[in-house]
């Protein structure tokens, strides 16, 4: 049996080694810093036609130093906790701050700003699996799609994964937060063969809980996955013409994270999105109300606060197709004029950036059965493929599959064939939100419609 | 040629190195090996006139992987104490059925590298960061004094420089030292309402040095503002199946997504790519011989060895239209008994060894570009490209164009706007009717992502003439 790894330093350990560093950092002429200590372990397994394809374990840590010497700053990251690891980081952190311009707006937020609680957003599971238990959650995830359909002939496999980590983020403003969270995945990717052809269609399906508890069963995954890649048989091209489409749950989530990039300050105040001043102004349909919430108890991207170190909360993003707010950091928003949004998201190595916490598209009451029904003819996309998305311009180029929809019904699946349109113009056109709202990531969409896109194909 | 590096880089003994092996590779383990890297990134980024940001990195750590029949166990650590690869030992041999019995492993020799295909001192690739901002300030004022209507530069320079030992179970132990730098700019050009982006970068293998060599920063900030420019006055594309005609260089995306994943072994061995069992058979036309060849001095996609240790190589993949082979690591060359290519990569210590591209191109042809640009009545010329996809399964992928212009009556017109091109890997190439005589590398921008792990790639391509392929526009 593998034994569990145990990260031997203590959270109060490193809350020392934070409380050093930073010591250090001014020490060597700093006049603002922060730290952001990352650890977690990881254990993935991946089961292909029913044996063990591969097994990962394994721990990391990582610690992220950002220093200000007046308005110029750097970052820098390592994984060596050594003590002469960690000052010749601070000494190299001074001496790229020194070599950078200054910048007016750079700096820590103000120390009044700092998240004064830190409630337990119940992001944490302290289950722990041995390996046999995640192995047979991976083997039956994918004997399942085998058993659903006899054109179920072969896998990319099935990977079940558990990891928990914590994060430390520390400032020279006297801050100091914690956290941990967890994560418990199955994903299975079943091959469909059409015996007349031989044309093979994959498709894949998987959830993932923070609580091990709440995965439902391996059984239902590999079903769905299999079910999805059986329907893609016989796919064919479609001729290139203008028609509705509607977006699944997963594709409707790509188009709001577009919407998601392009509300966000540091596109914004560099003049590369597709939104600039827009704030207040309709730019969407209006039955679209998103909210992006930091939260929400044991969603995806619920932290209690965010990468500088403010508190996260529910901002409404979009009311009625009215653009409400951006998603800001201290840094776009003063470069924006506006205060932050608690949207700091901070990888170790890095300076902030901005990044959603559970942003979502309230749903409507039309199902996704009654939204196909009401079509004559149109397109529904259970795939987008590629990266032909201009955030500066909003044109919108993707490669899809889907199923054509005739007569309110789908009629057969298609694939090779493209949709464009602009999205400035594609979020205006959403004539119809889903009722089925499901949170699988930090992005959430119900079923959504636009009135009409370009397909091309033949 | 470079001297070796020494395990005690890491602070690790060969002994330990030796003893790690022998844990790992008990009696149903056919091969393990141990990879130790360390790698420093740096980077500097501007905008809006002003280098604002400096960031490094520095990590180092160990893989540790066994392979028994199909299956792979593996562990890493950023530890690299004598228990830290014990634990990661144990870890990786516990995918092996019988945990007890341990076969011997031969003693490992140092190999001293073959080959150097990039002699850089780390003294030219390592300048002072005062260098780097000059060059980034240079190309802000050469963008802006392009055009007025450029109104935001964003540029970024990132080094790596990764040092790795590879330890393996069938005795070798070998080293390389992988510089490896790139340079970024995307320009913002507005016209009253219409903004436009235009983007342009490159690097590979090199010194700092080559970055100034002729003022290269400076053409590739012209570059970028030039495309931001052109798409100022670029009119929406067409949609529709069409000819379309591809410039040399980067549009050798095309080869990456239509074919190069299709024909990495580890999917071929699954029976998973829609390449599964052509091999011997007609997948392009006859003007069509395509190579993966990681042997090309200074190049982004170049290695002197894989992440396995064997040297990398050049590998036809389709010669004169046949499909001739596949891209092979040690387990998938082993389970399906073919050549061992050099193939073998892997992110870093933390990633498992896939099968990998390195910098794939077609050869060069006959026909004159002008030519080929001529025999279009109508379609489409596309330039430069953002990136692509593709379902390996079903066989279809995107790429999608970031300067293209139309064809009318053998000329190039308007300039159009973006549009993903889709088709179907084993049939496009059957679609090339003619190849120039101008096969061209490209600037060394390349990163190529599978199974979530990201390594630097890159393509080539002569001009083309793809008989027909689906453009997706918004116009009729």
């Amino acid at each position: 049996m593998l034994e569990k790894m145990t990260i031997p330093t203590s959270p109060n350990g490193y809350a020392q080694l934070a409380a050093d560093v930073l010591a250090r950092a001014k020490a060597c002429g700093a006049t603002e810093a922060d730290i952001v200590v990352a650890d977690g372990e990881t254990f993935s397994v991946q089961v292909r036609v029913g044996s063990v394809d591969r097994l990962t374990k394994a721990r990391e840590k990582r610690l992220g130093l950002r220093v200000f010497i007046g308005k110029r700053s750097a970052t820098t990251s390592t994984s060596d906790f050594s003590r002469a690891s960690l000052d010749r980081l601070v000494a190299d952190t001074c001496t790229l701050a020194g070599a950078v311009v200054e910048d007016t707006v750079s700096g820590l937020p103000d120390a009044a700003q700092m998240a004064s609680e830190q409630p337990d957003l119940d992001l944490y599971d302290e289950t722990v699996l041995d390996t046999d238990t995640q192995i047979d959650w991976a083997k039956r995830g994918e004997a399942a799609a085998f058993a659903t359909d006899s054109r179920v002939t072969n896998s990319e496999g099935a990977e079940f994964d558990s990891s928990s980590g914590r994060v430390v983020l520390a400032n020279s403003h006297g801050f100091m937060g914690a956290y941990k969270s967890s994560n418990f995945s199955l994903s299975v990717s079943p091959i469909a063969v059409d015996s007349a052809t031989g044309a093979m269609q994959r498709d894949a399906w998987y959830q993932v809980q923070r609580k091990f508890a709440r995965l439902a069963s391996a059984e239902s995954i590999g079903q769905e996955a299999a079910r999805r890649a059986i329907r893609r048989l016989g796919a064919r091209k479609v001729a290139t013409k203008r028609v509705p489409v509607v977006f699944d749950q997963e594709t409707a989530g790509s188009l709001l994270a577009n919407l998601c990039s392009a509300v966000s300050g540091y596109g914004l105040y560099k003049r590369a999105s597709f939104l600039l001043d827009q704030l207040g102004q309709t730019i969407a349909s209006d039955l679209m109300t998103i909210y992006d919430d930091g939260r929400m108890v044991g969603g995806f991207g619920s932290r209690p606060f965010d990468g500088e170190g403010l508190a996260t909360r529910k901002n409404t993003i979009v009311e009625r197709g009215v653009l409400k707010s951006y998603l800001l950091d201290t840094y776009s928003g003063k470069k924006l004029g506006l205060p932050s949004t608690g949207n700091a998201s901070r990888s170790v190595g890095e300076s902030p950036s901005v990044g959603p916490t559970n942003f979502y598209l309230v749903p409507g009451v039309k199902s996704q059965q009654e939204i196909i029904g009401s079509i004559q003819e149109g397109l529904f996309v259970t795939e987008l493929i590629g990266f032909g998305i201009n955030m500066v311009t909003g044109d919108y180029s993707r490669g899809a599959c889907g199923f054509w929809i005739e007569n309110g019904e789908l009629a057969y699946p298609v694939e090779e064939i493209t949709i464009a349109g602009n999205l400035k113009q594609m979020l205006k056109d959403i004539d119809v939100v889903g009722s089925d709202l499901v949170f699988r990531g930090r992005i959430a969409s119900p079923t959504v419609k636009i009135c009409e896109m370009m397909v091309a194909g033949n | 040629m470079p001297e070796p590096v020494q395990l005690t880089t890491f602070g690790v003994t060969e002994l330990e190195a030796q003893h790690a092996l022998d844990r790992v590779k008990v009696r149903d383990v056919e091969y393990a090996d141990l990879y130790f890297e360390s790698r420093t990134s740096e980077s500097v980024s501007m905008e809006e006139g002003i280098v604002k940001r400096a960031a490094k990195s520095v990590s180092q750590g160990v893989g540790v992987r066994a392979t028994a029949g199909e299956k792979t166990g593996f562990a890493y650590s950023d530890e690299l104490t004598k228990r830290d690869l014990e634990i990661a030992a144990d870890t990786a041999r516990y995918i092996a059925n019988s945990p007890k019995g341990n076969s011997s492993v031969p003693v490992p020799t140092q190999r001293r590298p073959t080959r150097d295909l990039y002699p850089i001192e780390r003294a030219k690739a390592e300048v002072a960061t005062a260098e780097r901002v000059a060059l980034l300030n240079e190309i802000d004022a050469e963008a802006r004094r392009y055009d007025p209507r450029i109104k935001n530069v964003m540029a970024s320079f990132n080094t790596e420089y990764k040092v790795v030992v590879v330890a393996t179970s069938d005795g070798t132990l070998v080293s390389d030292i992988q510089p490896l730098s790139r340079l970024q700019i995307t320009c913002i050009a507005e016209d009253q309402d219409n903004r436009q982006v235009g983007s342009f970068g490159g690097g590979g293998r090199v010194a700092f040095t080559y970055y100034r060599e002729d003022n290269r920063h400076l053409s590739y900030a012209r570059e970028a503002a030039r495309e931001a420019i052109l798409n100022l006055s670029a009119v929406d594309a067409p949609a529709g199946v069409m000819p379309v005609v591809l410039a040399g260089g980067w549009p050798g995306i095309l080869l990456h997504e239509a074919i190069g994943h299709g024909l990495e072994a580890d999917f071929n061995r699954k029976k998973t790519s829609a390449f599964s069992s052509l091999i011997g058979k007609r997948v392009a036309s006859d003007v069509c011989t395509i190579v993966d060849d990681g042997t090309l001095p200074f190049r982004r996609g170049s290695l002197n060895m894989d992440d396995e240790g064997t040297p990398t190589g050049c590998t036809t993949l389709i010669e004169k239209g046949i499909l001739r082979g596949y891209i092979t690591d040690k387990l998938n060359a082993r389970l399906m008994g073919i050549p061992l290519t050099g193939n073998g990569r892997r992110e870093n210590y933390q990633s498992v060894v896939l099968p990998r591209m390195t910098n794939t191109f077609m050869l060069a042809g006959e026909s004159d570009p002008q030519d080929i640009i001529r025999s279009v009545k109508k379609g489409l010329y596309a330039v430069s490209f953002g990136g692509g996809q593709v379902d390996i399964t079903n066989g279809k992928f995107v790429f999608s164009a970031s300067e293209a212009y139309l064809i009318e009556d053998g000329q190039i017109t308007k300039p159009v706007k973006g549009a993903t091109l889709i088709g179907n890997g084993p049939e496009i190439l059957t679609k090339v009717s003619m190849v120039g005589h101008d096969l061209k590398l490209d600037n060394g921008i390349g990163t190529c992502g599978k199974d979530g792990q990201s390594v630097p790639v890159g393509v080539g391509l002569p001009t083309i003439k793809v008989d027909e392929i689906t453009v997706g526009g918004t116009q009729r």
